[in-house]
């Protein structure tokens, strides 16, 4: 063995295993990538929120690009992400629809009520049936839906106004 | 003497008494392979937790969804694949042999085998030395 390899294998081995340390550390682990993207948004049929005799499809939304919120009144990441969705609301013309997740109307409505309400409409998913179809863990969760209802991205956890301005606004200028 | 047959008697009964704890749900074959299938699955919510462990209000509700796709007939790889398809190969605890999951799989014999010859090339090396060099404390 060469004299200069003894000492330049060991540091080549440590600048490798810091470069997966360096990786590692940008992961989240809690960031489950989805199966379901590029893939058609399952379907369901789920009561509105506030209005009982009216109901919520994906279907409905053919031909739009829309954003699929899923958030709950016990979420408390949710509202930190809520101001955001009330700017982009008033700012952008994108349909934002909400699905209430394994809560009780009262206590969402009340949020809505209180904090304001960026929503076309909310589906109420109250035993979460829907939001295993969509694969939710941990709310709030949001999915981006282009015209042939096909999910191009899911946003797990808040929203933040990163993710907004890199990642969701550019890919709905590009889906419109 | 009399005593003695009430003392027998009180250790008796709860015998008869015991019996294992009833599952929540009705039907023992089915909850035998909810068990067994969802120890091979993980929680989402609590990640280091198998599905069958967690107390996660998710875990309870893929709980109740497996003992239902159980009880509609289907076999543990169509509801494995039922899971996967919503939350991907991540609520498997063991992982599939793919091209992405490769080096997961083979990496730890690579380790073992780069190890082996490393020690073996280290063994051979001190072997051919002379007693002198190790005196001196060359090994180069």
């Amino acid at each position: 063995m060469r004299p200069y390899l003894k000492y330049l294998l060991p540091l080549a081995i440590f600048i490798v295993l810091v470069g997966f340390f360096v990786v590692g550390l940008k992961l989240d682990p809690r960031v489950v990538p989805s199966p379901l993207i590029n893939k058609p948004a399952p379907a369901f049929r789920l009561p509105q929120m506030g209005e009982a005799s009216k109901s919520f499809s994906p279907e409905d939304m053919r031909g739009k690009v829309w954003l699929l919120n899923v958030w709950a009144s016990w979420c408390t990441a949710c509202r930190e992400e809520h101001p955001l969705l009330m700017d982009m609301s008033r700012q952008v013309d994108i349909p934002l629809v909400g699905m209430d997740y394994k809560d009780t109307d009262a206590e969402a409505s009340a949020v809505l009520q209180q904090a304001g309400n960026p929503y076309r409409m909310v589906a109420v998913d109250r035993d979460g049936r829907v939001g295993i179809d969509y694969g939710v863990y941990g709310v709030p969760e949001t999915y981006v839906i282009d015209k042939q209802g096909i999910i191009r991205y899911k946003q797990i956890g808040p929203i933040t106004e990163e993710v907004l301005n890199e990642k969701i606004m550019p890919l709905l200028k590009g889906l419109q | 003497m009399r005593l003695r047959v009430l003392f027998v008697l009180l250790l008796i009964l709860p015998l008869l008494a015991m019996g294992e704890a009833k599952p929540l749900g009705d039907d023992p074959a089915v909850e035998a392979r909810l068990k067994a299938l969802s120890q091979e699955l993980r929680c989402l919510v609590c990640q280091n937790q198998t599905l069958a462990d967690s107390a996660a209000p998710l875990a309870e509700d893929l709980r109740q969804e497996i003992r239902e796709k159980i009880a509609q007939g289907m076999s543990d790889k169509e509801i494995t694949d039922y899971l996967v398809a919503r939350y991907g190969n991540f609520v498997r605890y063991r992982p599939p042999v793919e091209s992405q999951t490769l080096l997961l799989w083979v990496g730890p014999s690579l380790l073992l085998i780069a190890g082996f010859t490393g020690l073996w090339l280290t063994l051979r090396r001190r072997n051919s030395l002379l007693p002198d060099d190790i005196e001196k404390g060359e090994d180069a």
